[in-house]
């Protein structure tokens, strides 16, 4: 089982889910949330009043599945939220160790 | 019929108008009679003046030399009053409340509120006594009112004052004490987000009595500035420029705010900043066309003029941001409209609608350009711009009167360009200059005071964690 971390555009969203529910995936978390990569932030002015822009808004989407279906989720999301400007995002796959569906008690790969 | 209805009311409006005009200042001795049915068919007086209405043939000649209350004059004052109260509580409290940061809007607004109150206290104490009496000392009279009016002790029901002969003194009081209100609740734009309520709020009493109640004092209650003939309709100069000046002198003595430069500071609710701007716009007919202190032909073209001086101010300023910064900013739409209500304050009253339009146009792109590329190459934090739209929308305006003031629309006033009257300028620039001079040194004096016994500034801890919490206990949303 691989758990994927995505940090994507905010206004990605929409086509990243369509594109995971369409691949099969049962569900995900998503989180707004604000970072910087290798761009870094910049400088805006407003008012006349310089200010650092530090992190920008992006939103993480977390989905956990069964390892062969990592690849092609990888590859759906990679498409989906691609805009070829700096400030796409990322993705981090990792690997889980157990799930647990709390309602049944079902593990692992019947969990997902 | 309907011709003899016109007539009936033509002849009525005369006598109405004849009787506005004598009961008037002199700000409408000049206006002749032949023009004055249409004019007054606009104005509220026919319905107050109990006089019949039978004779058109009375003129102001006919009319007896004993001021008197007019009850039409009257009824626009106390209106005047509370709509100048209004630009304070609640339109300039919302306009910089919406303007700050949203750790710092209950302070802001508190600001405004805490102005109000302490000074129609010390107005009713001493300060109208100061700024609008007679100082028994000729000489003294030239920069300070007198004492008698202590407590408003000899302000009868009956009283009246030459500056308002046709009005009750009490309302001309409470007229001026709404100028008095909100003239050093605008400096709070400049000190925003840093200063200790309790200095600020003894910085609105020390200011009030040595710095607004003089100079109200030299331009409107007498002094040398009146006399030498500077034109300062509603406070272009008295409260705009003074106000402006002292906030740039606080925001350089109180420094920049932590993390000026490098934090976003932009306003957290510009809703609020819209409907406090709106707001004011409103309020300032009482402002420019209460300042005629009667309800004549001046207070009309005052208004007219207000209006079109500020959406051609507004409409400049949003369209120097959109050709320089590519966007056209909310902030900057209503701050263009409060730029042209600034600049056409002394100049209300003066101007005819081609000066007013010429006045807004120049506003919007001077104080565009002061508040935000002027600010950003000297690096003073402005907070809100006091400095930036009322110091230099005030001192435009002020230059600006002279150049454009008309003998054809106040028989007080001989402009530049239109009357060839060149000397005018000279003396709209004595106003500025004196006026900048002393309201600068005055307030930086009072500043160092306040300092020594009170501290200007919160500590860091508190500017960073947020004033509302720390200085009010109290936050604008739980």
């Amino acid at each position: 089982m691989k758990f994927i971390t995505a940090i994507i555009k905010p206004f990605k969203l929409d086509e990243v889910r369509e594109a995971l529910s369409a691949l099969g995936v049962q569900g995900m978390t998503v989180s707004e949330v604000k970072g910087y990569g290798r761009q870094k932030g910049h400088t805006e002015i407003y008012r006349g009043a310089e200010y650092a822009v530090n992190f920008l808004p992006k939103i993480k989407i977390e989905v956990a599945v069964r390892t062969e279906m990592a690849d092609a989720v990888v590859e759906a999301i990679t498409n989906n939220a691609r805009t070829g400007q700096i400030g796409d995002g990322k993705i981090f796959v990792t690997s889980v160790d157990q799930v647990v569906r709390i309602r049944t008690g079902e593990t692992d790969n019947d969990a997902l | 019929m309907k011709n003899a209805m016109t007539w009936l009311a033509r002849s009525f409006a005369v006598v109405a108008a004849a009787l506005v005009i004598w009961g008037s200042s002199a700000h409408a001795q000049g206006t002749a009679p032949a023009e004055a049915p249409a004019i007054a068919q606009a104005a509220p007086a026919p319905a107050a003046t109990p006089a019949p209405a039978q004779s058109a043939t009375a003129t102001p000649a006919a009319a007896p030399a004993a001021p008197k209350i007019d009850t039409g004059d009257t009824a626009w004052m106390l209106t005047s009053s509370a709509l100048v109260l209004m630009m304070t509580i609640p339109g300039l409290a919302l306009f910089y409340g919406g303007m700050v940061r949203k750790k710092n809007v209950l302070a802001t607004l508190a600001q405004s509120f805490g102005a109000t109150c302490i000074i129609t206290v010390l107005w009713m104490i001493i300060g109208y006594s100061l700024a609008f009496t007679n100082n028994s000392s000729a000489s003294a009279n030239q920069f300070i009112g007198g004492v008698n009016y202590l407590l408003l002790g000899p302000m009868g029901l009956n009283a009246t004052t030459m500056l308002a002969p046709t009005i009750p003194e009490s309302v001309y009081m409470f007229f001026q004490m709404t100028f008095a209100i909100i003239t050093p609740a605008l400096i709070a734009g400049a000190l925003a987000d840093r200063m200790k309520f309790s200095a600020f709020m003894w910085f609105m009493a020390l200011w009030l009595l040595f710095v607004y109640c003089p100079i109200a004092h030299w331009v409107w209650g007498g002094g040398w500035l009146g006399t030498l003939g500077a034109l300062d309709f509603a406070g272009g100069t008295v409260v705009h420029l003074n106000a402006g000046t002292a906030g740039l002198i606080t925001c350089l003595v109180l420094g920049k705010r932590v993390g000026y430069g490098h934090d976003n500071m932009a306003p957290h609710n510009l809703s609020l900043s819209v409907i406090g701007a709106s707001l004011l716009w409103v309020g300032w007919f009482g402002f420019n066309a209460g300042s005629a202190v009667t309800s004549n032909v001046g207070a009309g073209m005052a208004a007219a003029a207000t209006q079109i001086a500020t959406a051609a101010a507004s409409l400049s300023w949003m369209f120097s941001e959109w050709l320089v910064a590519r966007k056209p900013s909310v902030l900057g739409m209503i701050s263009g409209a409060v730029a042209g209500l600034v600049a056409i304050t002394p100049a209300s009253g003066f101007v005819d609608p081609r000066g007013a339009l010429i006045i807004g146009i120049a506003a919007g792109i001077v104080c565009y350009l002061s508040s935000v590329h002027m600010k950003k190459v000297f690096g003073y934090d402005d907070a809100l711009d006091a400095w930036g739209v009322h110091g230099m929308g005030g001192a435009l305006g002020a230059m600006l009167t002279g150049a454009f003031a008309s003998n054809a629309i106040n028989s007080m006033s001989k402009g530049w360009l239109i009357d060839g009257n060149g000397h005018q300028m000279l003396i709209q620039f004595y106003d500025v200059a004196g006026v900048f001079v002393y309201c600068a040194i005055g307030t930086y004096i009072i500043l160092k005071v306040i300092d020594m016994f009170v501290g200007l500034r919160v500590k860091r801890e508190v500017e960073i964690e947020g004033l509302d919490i720390n200085l009010h206990g109290e936050m604008v949303h739980v």
